[in-house]
């Protein structure tokens, strides 16, 4: 109880909700000075979102890679890392799936797990690599997985039109069904809205982020060495062993992302010209968040319906899609900056002090 | 002689490539140096190459076609001035944690400029193809010299920009009072304060050439490669160009050296296709090239313990 | 010279950080050719008001006169316009630069666009042998001792034509005969007509050299005297508000078996030279074993190497009998050591765990504590309750951040927490390092309890007065090295001095 006291105290949670304000009334700026109305973007866009039960599942599609991601950025950043290579494991993570699931023939108790924990395990792999380089030769953590984001590209694609390509196309054999995870049933209900078991392994892992970090003892090391690893060393932690242990948990969850969209949504998978994008929304995530699990949670469905709506500007108001991709940023340079918020809110925070005070 | 000419050819390619990433590292070098990280290189590369494209264009439809690309070169470098002013005021005077503003300005830049890109060409996501970009130079008698002539002589305008200003770095940082202060603000911000010297400025100033810089970086990229803006232009390159910072130990000469090793690596895969041995290697692992090498001179650590001492940390006058 | 005529005039001064009273409504007069101490404990608001003094800081209320006229100090710029110069504790020199490049820093002499290095290391060399400072133009600061490169912060200030000179702690760092230099220094400085205040806490050198004293507390003037109507007993009871005592209740008493052998230890520094060079001692049962030395020789490796905190290169560590060197530190701890770290901040405390988090974070991976890998937050929420109590540790809860603790409070919630381990070696490294009063009695009277109860103690300090009043033995640790015993029963400051910095002849048989 205390802890939901905490999240919803106040001031915590002023910043991101201004910094949505804010970001929002940066898009409609910018698009009134390209002669758009932002009134109509903005209503096409939600709009889009609950007109239709097709469109209502494929928003709830669009947002399940986000929470994956997110918690895979935010666990990382309460570990004092940042997480930048989300991108690459999420592309491991689906290169794992896609190998189990095209190159194998086992019944479905089998091959669907374990394609997913192929994927989740090439996704945290991916991530400890760059764990590694830090703990041990500190090598900056952002760089090298940005350098690993793009080799993970390359190496999918190799390995895609290596071992899995069909003859004279530039996508693989699909995933055998037995390794799929939609849910049929919820897919007809929802006209074909591709409705994904991931969902649900989604807010299981929310709620695992909340285990692992506050529950455990592993949680309880990850968090002193986030917060300061000398007195982590000073404890008898062993710092260089937490900080891989914990960028593999990172890629864990970051890989279970790209693992649901090949098992859940698509089914096969492509020789790609860029990583996918899920990765940086996750960073996005998990800054609005505050990196908590109900935060992530939250600030996934905000930028997945941005994302999924955005289409919908463009059909509706003639705005490109990109506005959003504008919105999402100033959100979060303001909320990263949450110091101009502060000054931003200084004159109303002031008024409120004083009329407590002449309340009281 | 095929070997030599092909040699030299790998060289005036390598010179091609190397010459984005000296700018930008030369951006990420005065940044540093005044100890603030700039994460946000690749974004201000974008916003850069973006730029150019875009006013080369309009200048290319005003009739002054000989001067576009010029006019694009210094759009680039106003529009990454400004972008970059993002992340100073945030960063400097609101003490925000400069990785994550640099990751910030870095997704905000791109959804910006195809956000632009869209809005000015119909709908579509990448600029229209410029017919009038940047050609070759021929230096008069030192390109005809056998090899080296071909290697070294025959570049773009934007290498012989880049290399002079690598230069005037080195005498600015080292030699003037500008650079003396600017590199005490990174090592030890405190010292400076005491004597009167505003970090705040310096820091400022430090950003603001990363900005103007690595826009150009971007913009020899559209100018001078592709000819013009898509949402891949950039690739990775303004991160290659901190690594270079890094393996270049933040002197301006080095980076230079270390522009040119990546850049190297980046012409690699051009040369891959005409060699019998290196078309049994798939293209994907020369793609991988210039990450792989970057990864890998990062591990070695060289450079590691040459960064200024104050870098990253955010200047709190009352914490003296 | 007119002595009488007053440089510097503080009236009325109030500076608050928040609701914190820094300083209030102070007065202070400097005259000219005067050598004036600002004389307190540490947080009494003396570098404030000199901050205050040279622009760093702006009051509240209150008026500042330099030389008969009233002015407003906006920055460090103004302040140097106005023949203010100010040496720092915290030396503020860039470690690269060359001698000469910190000193114009900021007034660069230029021949063109360039900086002329000719012309700046010819000024600088004729500075330093005006005033008999000397120094090499040329060495980086990172090459030379912290002797030297105090003589470089003094220059800077006289390379910009200081006639007003603030020192700030300026012996903390250094050693005896380097102080002694200092203090001639400093005299033939006033003897040039210079005005300098001294900020310090060390009633010796208030008496060696000030011709008038200020004492400050908790941000007031209490008085301000003549040297010669004062002495060092006065001054400090003036400090510290009350007969002040340094004694403890410790009884002679035989100590035990060994429980810590060190034998030739040798460790790496940072810079290729060895930090510890040969060091053996032993701590038995029962008894204090100071280590006296100026920081910086050595002695925080030695902790490090002890705690398993960081790599012995050669020799070794016993405790009671059993083989300990380069153990990790969790092996270490759970064998019996017990470390209250000298940076409680850096070390002792994950300043955002909450005040029980951090009473187990050396031992939550005991099953007391959680079983399957699952943490037992209600264990933990007891221990912290019942050390909470036992050790006096005020807060608003056990549930607030360690953050919100005053320093006091830290330190006892670590002490609290180590002593809890019930280790045979108890390791204190500058236990009462910014504590007040108050808080100080409390940790000595834990540390000579522990001593009673059987415990081995290991203590490091730069507190002369607190090693003599600690300890059952006084060893001095000078470049990595023991240079020697001394004996605790007859304090002579003269050779633990000459100890300290190395000195053999301090050493007696």
């Amino acid at each position: 109880m205390d802890y939901i006291k905490k999240i919803f105290n106040s001031s915590s949670l002023l910043v991101p909700l201004v910094s949505i304000l804010l970001g929002l009334l940066t898009g409609a700026i910018v698009m009134w000075f390209g002669g758009y109305d932002p009134i109509a973007a903005y209503s096409s866009l939600v709009s889009r979102l609950f007109s239709s039960p097709y469109n209502m599942g494929e928003a709830v599609r669009s947002i399940t890679p986000l929470i994956f991601t997110g918690i895979a950025v935010a666990f990382a950043f309460r570990t004092g890392l940042f997480n930048i290579g989300v991108e690459g494991q999420f592309m491991m993570g689906m290169t794992g799936a896609t190998l189990v699931g095209v190159l194998l023939d086992l019944p479905w108790f089998i091959h669907a797990p374990l394609a997913v924990v192929t994927g989740a395990v090439f996704g945290g792999l991916w991530a400890a690599i760059a764990g590694y380089l830090k703990a041990a030769r500190g090598v900056n953590e952002v760089i090298s997985a940005i350098m690993l984001n793009w080799i993970a590209l390359f190496l999918s694609n190799f390995i895609v039109v290596k071992f899995l390509v069909m003859e004279g196309q530039q996508k693989s054999h699909p995933i055998k069904e037995s390794a799929m995870l939609k849910i049929d049933w919820l897919v007809q209900a929802l006209n074909s809205a591709r409705m994904h078991w991931g969902t649900l392994v989604a807010i299981v892992c929310i709620v695992l982020f909340y285990i692992i970090l506050w529950r455990t003892k592993i949680g309880y090391e990850m968090r002193a060495v986030g917060l300061n690893p000398e007195a982590a060393h000073y404890a008898g932690m062993n710092v260089k062993s937490t900080m891989v242990k914990s960028m593999f948990i990172s890629g864990v969850f970051a890989g279970l992302g790209g693992v649901f969209e090949m098992l859940g949504v698509f089914g096969y998978q492509t020789v790609m010209a860029a990583t996918w994008g899920y990765g940086f929304d996750g960073i996005a995530v998990a800054l609005l968040g505050g990196n908590t699990p109900i935060g992530v949670f939250l600030g996934a469905i905000l930028f997945g319906g941005l994302n999924y709506g955005s289409a919908g500007m463009s059909f509706g108001a003639d705005v490109p899609p990109e506005v959003v991709r504008i919105v999402i940023g100033s959100i979060i340079f303001f909320v990263a900056s949450h110091g101009i918020v502060k000054w931003i809110l200084k004159p109303f925070l002031r008024k409120r002090a004083n009329n407590r005070k002449e309340a009281a | 002689m095929e070997f030599l000419n092909i040699l030299g050819q790998l060289i005036n390619i390598t010179l091609v490539f190397s010459t984005a990433l000296i700018f930008t590292a030369l951006g990420g070098l005065f940044s540093e140096r005044s100890g603030v990280v700039n994460i946000g290189l690749e974004g201000l590369m974008v916003s850069g190459a973006f730029a150019a494209a875009v006013a080369t264009d309009y200048a290319i439809q005003a009739g002054m076609t000989e001067s576009a690309p010029w006019i694009g070169l210094m759009a680039a470098a106003i529009y990454g001035l400004i972008f970059s002013l993002l992340h100073a005021v945030s960063t400097i005077t609101f003490r925000a944690d400069q990785t994550v503003v640099g990751v910030v300005i870095n997704i905000f830049s791109l959804g910006m400029a195809i956000y632009l890109t869209r809005s000015l060409y119909h709908g579509s996501s990448q600029t229209t193809t410029l017919q009038h970009v940047f050609t070759k130079v021929n230096i008069p008698y030192l390109s005809d010299i056998p090899l080296i002539g071909n290697a070294l002589f025959r570049a773009y305008p934007t290498t012989y920009i880049a290399i002079a200003i690598a230069v005037i770095s080195y005498f600015v940082l080292f030699r003037t009072p500008f650079g003396l202060r600017l590199r005490a603000v990174g090592e030890h911000p405190s010292s400076a304060d005491t004597v009167g010297i505003s970090v705040t400025k310096y820091r400022y100033i430090g950003v603001m050439l990363s900005g103007l810089l690595s826009g150009l970086g971007g913009a020899t990229i559209t100018l001078t490669t592709t000819s013009n803006f898509a949402h891949n232009t950039i690739s990775g390159q303004g991160f290659i160009a901190i690594a270079a910072v890094i393996f270049g130990k933040w002197n301006p000469m080095g980076v230079v050296g270390a522009a040119m090793f990546f850049g190297f690596s980046q012409a690699l895969r051009n040369f891959a296709q005409l060699f019998e041995f290196s078309k049994q290697i798939p293209t994907e692992f020369f793609y991988m090239l210039p990450y792989v090498l970057t990864l890998l001179v990062l591990v070695t650590g060289v450079g590691r313990g040459s960064a200024p001492s104050a870098l990253g940390q955010p200047y709190d006058p009352a914490r003296r | 010279m007119d002595r009488s005529k007053p440089v510097v005039q503080l009236k009325g001064i109030t500076k608050r950080f928040g609701n914190f009273v820094a300083n209030d409504a102070i007065n202070l007069e400097l005259k000219k050719g005067e050598i004036h101490a600002l004389l307190g404990e540490n947080g009494a608001g003396k570098s404030t008001l000199m901050n205050i003094l040279f622009g760093l800081y702006q009051p509240e209320e209150g008026e500042i006169w330099i030389n008969g006229e009233k002015t407003v100090i906006e920055g460090a710029s103004k302040a140097i316009e106005l023949g203010i110069g100010m040496v720092h504790q915290h030396f503020k020199l860039v470690q690269p630069f060359t001698v000469a490049e910190n000193i114009v820093l900021g007034n660069e002499p230029t021949k063109g666009m360039k900086i002329d290095y000719k012309f700046a290391n010819n000024k600088v060399r004729e500075i330093s042998e005006r005033y008999r400072l000397k120094v090499d133009p040329q060495v980086r600061i990172k090459d030379i001792t912290v002797g030297m490169q105090q003589r470089v912060e003094i220059l800077k200030t006289l390379y910009r034509g200081a006639e007003i000179v603030i020192f700030d702690e300026p012996t903390a760092v250094l050693t005896v005969q380097e102080i002694e230099e200092l203090i001639e220094i400093i005299r033939s400085l006033a003897a040039e007509g210079k005005s300098i205040i001294i900020i310090t806490h060390k009633l010796k050198e208030v008496m060696a050299l000030a011709d008038t004293v200020t004492v400050i507390r908790r941000g007031r003037v209490i008085r301000t005297l003549g040297i010669e109507e004062t002495n060092e007993n006065q001054l400090a009871e003036l400090m510290v508000g009350r007969d002040v005592t340094f004694k403890v209740d410790k009884h002679k008493q035989e100590p035990g078996d060994v429980v810590l052998a060190v034998d030739n230890l040798q460790m790496k520094g940072d810079q290729d030279k060895h930090a510890v060079n040969g060091l053996s001692f032993n701590v038995r049962a029962g008894e204090v074993l100071g280590i006296a030395g100026v920081d910086g020789n050595g002695q925080s490796e030695l902790i490090y190497g002890i705690t398993g905190m960081r790599h012995v290169s050669a020799g070794s560590i016993k405790l009671n009998g059993h083989d300990m060197t380069n153990r990790t530190p969790r092996e270490v701890s759970v064998s019996g050591v017990g470390h209250i770290p000298e940076d409680r901040h850096k070390h002792g405390l994950v300043l955002d765990f909450s005040v029980s988090e951090n009473m187990i974070l050396g031992s939550y991976f005991d099953k007391e504590f959680g079983r399957a890998g699952f943490i037992d937050y209600k264990a933990m929420d007891e221990l912290a309750k019942k050390l909470v109590d036992e050790f006096d540790v005020r807060s608003s809860g056990i549930d607030v951040a360690a953050r919100s603790l005053s320093g006091g409070n830290q330190q006892k919630a670590i002490i609290a927490r180590e002593m809890h381990k019930d280790p045979d070696l108890l390791i204190a490294v500058q236990p009462t390092r910014g504590l007040d009063i108050g808080a100080i009695e409390y940790v000595h009277k834990r540390i000579v309890e522990a001593r009673n109860a059987g415990k081995a103690i290991l203590l490091v300090s730069f507190e002369l007065d607190e090693l003599y009043a600690l300890s059952d033995r006084i060893v001095v640790m000078y470049e990595g090295r023991l240079m020697g015993e001394v004996d605790v029963e007859n304090r002579d400051d003269q050779q633990l001095g000459l100890l300290m910095s190395g000195n053999q002849a301090g050493e007696k048989g």
